[in-house]
C-alpha cells in the first residue's frame, strides 16, 4: 500500500460567488417545496395519474443515488477487496453518497402524495413488506444512517476526539459491510420497480434483467461521479488531479460498461426485441443514445496512452455518467408508456426543485471539504509550479 | 366457477337433457318449449348457487313431483308481491308457478269467494296436514287484538296461527311479511308485525318490495327438489339470494371506488351512469341479489340502480321505509377514501416552450461546464514535468 497524505480540511472562505448562487438555487427550491407541501403536487408538478412518477423520482432518486453509488463501490474496492491505493477517494465518495442519498430521501418525501403519512413506512402495522417501494424506502433511509456513521471519523478527527475515533474504528467494519450491501439491494430494486410495470415499459427496456442492469450501471456511474468530483475539486480548488488512481478506477468502470452493453444486447436478442432497435421510436433513439454514451470509455480509453490522460479520463467519466442518466430518465419517463393520451414533461417547479437539490449537493461538498478532513492534504504550493 | 363457465356448463347439460323423456312430460304439462323450460330451470339453479349437476334433479322434481299444496294468505299488503309473480314479462313464469304448485287458497286468484273459498282452504289444510306450504304476503296488525285486519271474521293473527300450525314450512314473501315492511313504519298505528314475530319462530323470509320472483320460485323449487327449504341466515333469508350486499355486485361499483358520484338527478355524473351513493343509494347496507338477477327478464340494467334511481333498501329492515330515500347509506364494508381522483382526469401537460427551453438550457450548461472542465484538465495534461 502506498502511503497517502492524510486528509485535511481545505479551508478557505465559505461565502463566495459560487456558494451564494448555489444558496439562491436552494432558496428557490424551498419556495417551490412550500407551495407543494401546502397546495399539493398538482400545484407545482406536471404529474398526473398516468405519470405518477416524474422528474423527482427519475432524476433525484434513481439518478441521484446512482451517481452517489461511488460511496459503496469505492468502499467495496478499498475495504472489501483491500485495494488500499484507492484510499484517497473514499471520503469524497462517501460524502457525495451521503449528500446524494439525503437529497433522494428528501425528494421521495416531497413526492409522497400524503407526505404527512410518511411515518407509516416505519410503523409495522402500516408497512407493506412485500412492496418493492417499501424495500427501496427502508434501504435508502438505513443507508443514510450508515453513511453518516461511515463519515463520522472525519468529524471526530476535526473535533480531535481521538478516543471516540479509536473506539469507532473497532466497529466501523460492520457499518462498512452493511454500507456495501444496502445499495446493491435498493439499486437493483430501482430496476425491479420497472419490472413490475410490465408491458407499460417499452420492450427495449422491459426485462427481467433490469435489476442487474441497474446495479452494473450504478457502479459505473458511481466511479464516473467520483472522477468528475475529483476533476471539479482539482480545477476548482487548484489541487492535483489523482490521475493514476482514477485511471484504474475507470478501467474497472470501463469493464463494467462493456459487461453492461454485452448483457443488454444479449438480453434484447434473447427477448426477441431486436426489431425494436431499428424500428423508429423515441425509446429506440434513447436506447442508441445511451448505449453510444456508455460505450465511450470502451474506445476512448482503449489505448494505454489515452487511458492516462486527464482530459480523456474526465470525458469518459462524463459520457458514462451522461449515459447512465439518459438510461434512467428514458427507462422511467420515455420508455414508460402508460397508454394513449397521457403525457408528461417536468414543470418549471419540478426543474427548480431538482436544480435546487443538485445545488444542495454541490454546496454540501464545498462546505464539507472546506471544514472537514475529506480530501487528502494538498502538497505545498511551492511544489507545484 | 365463473358465471360464464357456469353458463357454458349448464348449456351443455341442458343440451344433453333436451332429448330426455322427462322433458317431453314437461312440455306437455307446462305447455312450454323444452328449451324455454330448461332455460328457466337453469336460471333457478344458477340463482340458488347450486352445482350444474343439480339441474337434472331440479328438472326431475319439477316434472315428476306431486305438486305441493300451497295456501297463500294476504294481510296488510298491496298485492305487489303477487303482481310481480304474475305480471312478469317472461311469458312462462306465472304458468310454471301455477303448474308447479297447487295453489289451493289465494284471495287474488281464487275463482271462488266468500264461505266457499274459506271451505276450500279448510279442506286443503285437512287433506294435506303437515305437508302444505304456507306463504304469507303482508304484515299482520297486532294492536287492539288484531282487529285492523280480518278475513271471513277471523283476525289476521288467528288466521296465520291456525294455518301455520299444520304447515310443512312457512314462507314470508315481501318485506311486510318478512319484517313488517311499510305498514310497520313509525308510528305504526296498527302494530303491524312480521309473520316470524306473530308465530314466535323464525320462518323463511323473501323480503323485497316486491321481492324478485325468481328468489321465491327458487325457494319453492329447492323445497320440491330436496324436500327442505334452502339455507337461511339469522333473519331467515335464503343465503343464495341475500348473502351479499347490493353494493358488492353493483355494476356502478367501480365508480364508487373511483369517487365518481352523481350528486343531483340529471347532472353530468348521473347522465354518465356514475355511482348513486351520494343520492342516497342504500346498496351499501342492503342485502339482496338485485344486480345479478335483475327484474322483468328484459335484459341489462333492469333494476332500480340500473335505471338511475338510488336503491331504497326495500329488502332491509331498518333501511327501507325507515330511512329517508336520499339519506346517505351506512357503509358496511368499505368506506370511501377521504380524497378521490378528479372525475375528469387530466392526462398531463407535455413539454412547453418554457419547460423544454429550461431543460435544454440546464442540460446545455452542464455539458458546457463539463467541456470547459475537460479543456482545463487538458491543459494540466500538457503541463511539463507534471507528476500525478
Amino acid at each position: 500500500m502506498t502511503a497517502h497524505a492524510a486528509p485535511a480540511p481545505v479551508g478557505g472562505r465559505l461565502v463566495t460567488k459560487t456558494t451564494v448562487v448555489l444558496a439562491g438555487m436552494m432558496l428557490a427550491m424551498g419556495a417551490v417545496l412550500v407551495l407543494r407541501l401546502v397546495y399539493g403536487l398538482g400545484a407545482v408538478t406536471n404529474l398526473n395519474n398516468g405519470y405518477p412518477w416524474g422528474l423527482w423520482i427519475a432524476w433525484d432518486v434513481t439518478i441521484g443515488t446512482a451517481l452517489a453509488g461511488g460511496g459503496f463501490s469505492t468502499a467495496l474496492l478499498v475495504y472489501v477487496l483491500n485495494r488500499g491505493q484507492y484510499h484517497p477517494l473514499i471520503r469524497p465518495a462517501l460524502l457525495a453518497a451521503l449528500l446524494g442519498y439525503l437529497q433522494a430521501g428528501l425528494s421521495v418525501f416531497v413526492d409522497l402524495g400524503r407526505w404527512w403519512d410518511f411515518w407509516h413506512i416505519f410503523w409495522p402495522t402500516y408497512a407493506q413488506p412485500s412492496s418493492v417501494l417499501f424495500e427501496v424506502a427502508l434501504c435508502i433511509m438505513a443507508y443514510i444512517v450508515i453513511l453518516m456513521i461511515e463519515l463520522l471519523p472525519a468529524v471526530l478527527e476535526r473535533l480531535h476526539w481521538q478516543n471516540a475515533r479509536k473506539r469507532l474504528d473497532r466497529v466501523l467494519f460492520v457499518f462498512v459491510a452493511i454500507g456495501v450491501l444496502l445499495p446493491t439491494m435498493h439499486q437493483s430494486s430501482l430496476g425491479t420497480l420497472l419490472v413490475v410495470f410490465g408491458p407499460q415499459v417499452h420492450p427495449l427496456y422491459q426485462s427481467n434483467l433490469l435489476p442487474l442492469l441497474f446495479l452494473t450501471s450504478t457502479v459505473g456511474m458511481g466511479y464516473a461521479a467520483v472522477t468528475i468530483e475529483a476533476a471539479i475539486s482539482s480545477v476548482g480548488l487548484e489541487r492535483p488531479f489523482e490521475k493514476e488512481i482514477l485511471a484504474k478506477l475507470l478501467a474497472i468502470g470501463r469493464g463494467l460498461m462493456g459487461l453492461f452493453l454485452f448483457v443488454r444486447l444479449c438480453d434484447v436478442v434473447y427477448r426477441g426485441a431486436l426489431s425494436h432497435t431499428y424500428t423508429p421510436s423515441l425509446p429506440m433513439f434513447t436506447f442508441w443514445l445511451e448505449n453510444a454514451l456508455l460505450s465511450v470509455p470502451l474506445w476512448l480509453l482503449a489505448s494505454k496512452k489515452n487511458a492516462q490522460r486527464a482530459k480523456y479520463l474526465f470525458l469518459s467519466a462524463m459520457a458514462m455518467a451522461l449515459g447512465g442518466i439518459v438510461y434512467r430518465l428514458s427507462a422511467f419517463l420515455v420508455a414508460y408508456q402508460t397508454g394513449a393520451g397521457w403525457s408528461y414533461f417536468p414543470s418549471l417547479g419540478e426543474l427548480t426543485v431538482t436544480t435546487g437539490l443538485i445545488a444542495f449537493e454541490v454546496l454540501g461538498v464545498i462546505v464539507a471539504v472546506r471544514l472537514l478532513p475529506i480530501l487528502p492534504a494538498a502538497p505545498e504550493r511551492t511544489l507545484t509550479p | 366457477m365463473s358465471a360464464i363457465d357456469f353458463w357454458l356448463e349448464t348449456s351443455r347439460v341442458a343440451k344433453a337433457m333436451e332429448q330426455s323423456e322427462a322433458l317431453g312430460a314437461a312440455e306437455r304439462r307446462f305447455g312450454v318449449r323444452r328449451r324455454d323450460f330448461l332455460h328457466f330451470a337453469a336460471t333457478l339453479v344458477a340463482s340458488m348457487g347450486l352445482p350444474t349437476s343439480a339441474l337434472g334433479a331440479v328438472v326431475n322434481a319439477m316434472t315428476q313431483s306431486k305438486r305441493p299444496s300451497v295456501i297463500w294468505l294476504q294481510f296488510q299488503e298491496c298485492t305487489g308481491c303477487t303482481e310481480s309473480l304474475l305480471r312478469a314479462e317472461h311469458p312462462t313464469l306465472e304458468k310454471l308457478l301455477l303448474e308447479l304448485i297447487s295453489l289451493d287458497y289465494h284471495e287474488t286468484l281464487a275463482a271462488a269467494a266468500g264461505h266457499q273459498v274459506e271451505a276450500a282452504r279448510k279442506a286443503a289444510m285437512k287433506e294435506n296436514a303437515g305437508r302444505y306450504l304456507l306463504v304469507v304476503e303482508g304484515a299482520i296488525p297486532t294492536r287492539e287484538n288484531g282487529i285492523y285486519c280480518k278475513v271471513g271474521g277471523q283476525t289476521a293473527v288467528d288466521l296465520v296461527q291456525e294455518v301455520a300450525a299444520d304447515a310443512a314450512a312457512v314462507i314470508s314473501i315481501g318485506s311486510c311479511a318478512s319484517w313488517g315492511g311499510m305498514p310497520s313504519t313509525s308510528p305504526n298505528p296498527t302494530g303491524a308485525s312480521s309473520v316470524g314475530a306473530v308465530l314466535g319462530k323464525s320462518v323463511v323470509t323473501i323480503p323485497g318490495c316486491p321481492p324478485n320472483p325468481y328468489n321465491f320460485l327458487s325457494t319453492v323449487v329447492h323445497f320440491l327438489t330436496f324436500g327442505a327449504l334452502p339455507e337461511v341466515d339469522a333473519r331467515g333469508r335464503p343465503k343464495f339470494a341475500y348473502g351479499r350486499l347490493i353494493h358488492e355486485n353493483c355494476e356502478r361499483r367501480a365508480h364508487f371506488d373511483a369517487g365518481r358520484f352523481a350528486t343531483r338527478f340529471g347532472d353530468e355524473g348521473h347522465r354518465q351512469g356514475w355511482c348513486l351513493y351520494k343520492l342516497g343509494c342504500k346498496g351499501p347496507e342492503t342485502y339482496a341479489n338485485c344486480p345479478q338477477l335483475l327484474f322483468n327478464d328484459c335484459g341489462a340494467g333492469a333494476w332500480p340502480v340500473g335505471t338511475g334511481h338510488p336503491c331504497i333498501g326495500c329488502t332491509e329492515e331498518g333501511v327501507g321505509f325507515t330511512k329517508p330515500i336520499h339519506q346517505l347509506a351506512v357503509l358496511k364494508t368499505v368506506t370511501p377514501p377521504t380524497q378521490f381522483a378528479r372525475p375528469a382526469e387530466p392526462q398531463g401537460q407535455g413539454a412547453t416552450v418554457v419547460t423544454a427551453g429550461a431543460a435544454a438550457v440546464l442540460g446545455g450548461l452542464a455539458i458546457g461546464a463539463g467541456l470547459k472542465l475537460a479543456s482545463k484538465l487538458g491543459n494540466k495534461d500538457g503541463e511539463p514535468g507534471e507528476k500525478s
